[in-house]
């Protein structure tokens, strides 16, 4: 055992030139990460939340030795991927959300093969491997079919399961739900537990955009907006932490002009709102110093004429979380 | 150090595999591959007949006809290959897996000259019975080493080209597409290279073709050694020579360019 840690980083930044067409006032560089410093224990399920361009990408290209942070340091398994990617590529594997990776003219079992091969495994051991992961993911019969003619769900899952056909210390999955339905998400979430659970060493760190599924999934997690970890704890403790504030949802009918101003109202301490065009409402959502503040929220929406449909004071969730630490929504 | 060795054995049959297996299981190749190839053979027979030239032009053409399978390998499936697969997804994969990447690319080399080889034979096959092709062979020995060194050295720059293009976008694509049909001149696809004039001759001699198809013609033909362009032992020199410099220009060229790559956050970055 080389480290305690599954995953360390101290300091680590990583920035992206632009290219001249986009430079604005700044000296053309664009910061991915900021000074990140986070530590995953060996065996945790740890997540990394945070909008899209938050740095969650660059932070396990770094750590999976596709990328070279600018500065800082990164070590995987207590080993520095900088000085020597190739024995952290001996520990890890990775799987990402809406890949197609893969040749669509071979089949689910040659392409797992494939992939198992450039890990060294016997396929004797790898096809005792496949037949368990496809009956415990559901995908037997599809285990002849091309690859090119697998829905994107079920490409999906047979990514998942090549992600774990190497028996990886540590695993890498970056949005590995994205875009899929309930069910597919479902089953591959249950799938990432049974695994974790069953083997009390091995580490995941998954990224998403999903609060209900890092809140889920995660022993803990960190939130990361900007290239910044704003918070690292674990769900529960994240939530606890918004107790002692009132948490209210108010839905209204559309609602699309002059949202900022619900941020001025006193009393409000963060606030975001999410759009349900298919329902024709507005679902606003604050966090306020404390109960008595709610009727300067309901008195400014009634002097817009908003209609309020729905109004509940609710626990606080993973999203609250992040409103109160970034000052807006995921989707926003 | 074993394992490690065991795993690039295994890397390179799986990637291998890929060429050699998947690449033959949908039969329109046959028509896209063979029998098309073999039109634009069959033109150039029927011009040399048309003028009269003698009997081993048209053994030259059906020759040319069937090396330009490994050329169109080399060039697409080889040279732009680590394009696609970084749009697909699976240069990120083959990234993070703890094996070379030479050995990636060996595989690529050694499926792709199975695969070629499917079409070149088919091409040569047929070319040699439709236009009974009379063969005078010298050498056998010598013949069969210099197909060899030449797809050896033909592979190898492939495998150079792989890895300047790997972090390359478009570019790469229009490349490729630069190098296509200047090549079937220079390497004298469909015609004695030492027309050419001896220094362009010796220039296109860097292509492996040039050499590959002009040392063949020669050691294949009763009057090939006449119109051959450099001495057989020294083409076969030169075509030893290229086999190294490119298998190891290829290595440190991959190296070159991962770090690149790594440092400029190209290396994964799709749609460029």
């Amino acid at each position: 055992m080389l480290s305690d840690f599954a995953v360390e980083t101290l300091d680590l930044c990583r920035s992206f030139k632009l290219k001249k067409a986009k430079k604005e006032n700044n000296d053309g560089l664009v910061t991915a990460l900021d000074n990140v410093s986070l530590t995953i224990r060996k065996g945790e399920l740890f997540g990394l939340l945070g909008p899209n361009g938050a740095g969650k990408t660059t932070l396990i290209k770094i750590l999976s030795t596709l990328l070279l942070p600018t500065s800082g340091k990164a070590l995987v398994d207590g080993i520095d991927v900088v000085r020597h990617p190739e024995k952290v590529r001996k520990r890890i594997n990775m799987v990402t959300g809406g890949e197609t990776s893969g040749y669509g003219i071979l089949t689910v079992r040659e392409t797992l093969w494939m992939f198992s091969q450039f890990y060294g495994i016997p396929t004797r051991i790898v096809r005792e491997r496949i037949d368990h992961m496809l009956k415990l993911l559901d995908m037997e019969k599809f285990a002849r079919t091309k690859i090119g003619k697998l829905s994107s769900g079920m490409r999906q899952k047979m990514n998942i399961i090549r992600g774990f056909i190497c028996d990886p210390e540590i695993l890498f999955l970056d949005e590995p739900t994205l875009g899929l339905d309930v069910q597919i998400s479902r089953d591959v979430r249950k799938y990432i537990k049974r695994w974790v659970k069953e083997n009390t060493k091995k580490t995941v760190l998954l990224t998403t955009h999903y609060m209900a599924e890092a809140d889920e999934l995660c022993d803990r997690l960190a939130i990361i907006d900007q290239g910044k970890v704003l918070i690292c704890d674990s769900p529960s403790n994240l939530k606890k932490s918004l107790k002692r504030d009132a948490v209210f949802h108010i839905e209204v009918g559309l609602l699309t002009d002059g949202l900022d101003r619900f941020k001025a109202v006193s009393g409000v301490k963060s606030f975001a709102y999410e759009h349900r065009h298919h329902l024709g409402r507005t679902l606003l959502k604050f966090i306020l110093e404390d109960d008595s503040v709610i009727s300067n929220v309901t008195g400014t929406l009634s002097q817009n004429g908003s209609k309020i449909i729905t109004l509940s004071k609710v626990e606080p969730t993973l999203e609250d979380v992040f409103v109160s630490l970034v000052g807006k929504g995921l989707e926003q | 150090m074993k394992t490690d060795f065991k795993t690039n054995i295994k890397a390179i049959i799986a990637r291998a595999y890929v060429r050699v297996v998947a690449g033959n299981r949908e039969p329109s190749w046959v028509i896209s591959e063979t029998v098309l190839p073999l039109i634009s053979t069959a033109a150039f027979v029927y011009v040399y007949k048309a003028l009269n030239a003698p009997e081993e032009f048209t053994g030259f053409v059906v020759l040319g006809g069937a090396m330009s399978a490994y050329w169109m390998t080399v060039l697409w499936s080889m040279a732009a290959q680590f394009y696609w697969e970084k749009e697909i997804g699976n240069l990120d994969l083959y990234m993070i897996a703890p094996i070379s990447r030479m050995s990636i690319l060996l595989g690529m080399a050694s499926g792709g000259f199975v695969y070629a080889s499917v079409r070149a034979g088919s091409v040569f096959l047929l070319g040699s019975l439709i236009f009974k092709i009379d063969f005078g062979v010298i050498d056998f020995g010598r013949l069969f080493l210099i197909f060899i060194l030449c797809q050896f050295a033909l592979f190898g720059l492939g495998m150079l080209f792989s890895s300047l293009f790997m972090i390359y976008g478009r570019e790469a694509w229009h490349g490729v597409s630069l190098f296509q049909e200047p090549v079937y001149l220079l390497s004298g696809f469909y015609f004695p290279v030492k027309s050419l004039g001896f220094t362009l001759a010796l220039t296109a001699s860097l292509i492996p073709l040039t050499l590959g198809l002009d040392g063949m013609r020669q050691l294949a033909f009763k009057k090939g050694v006449e119109m051959g362009f450099l001495n057989i032992n020294l083409e076969i020199g030169i075509l030893a020579f290229l086999c190294v410099f490119f298998m190891v220009a290829s290595h440190y060229a991959l190296q070159f360019m991962e770090n690149l790559g790594k440092k400029t956050g190209r290396l994964t970055l799709r749609w460029q």
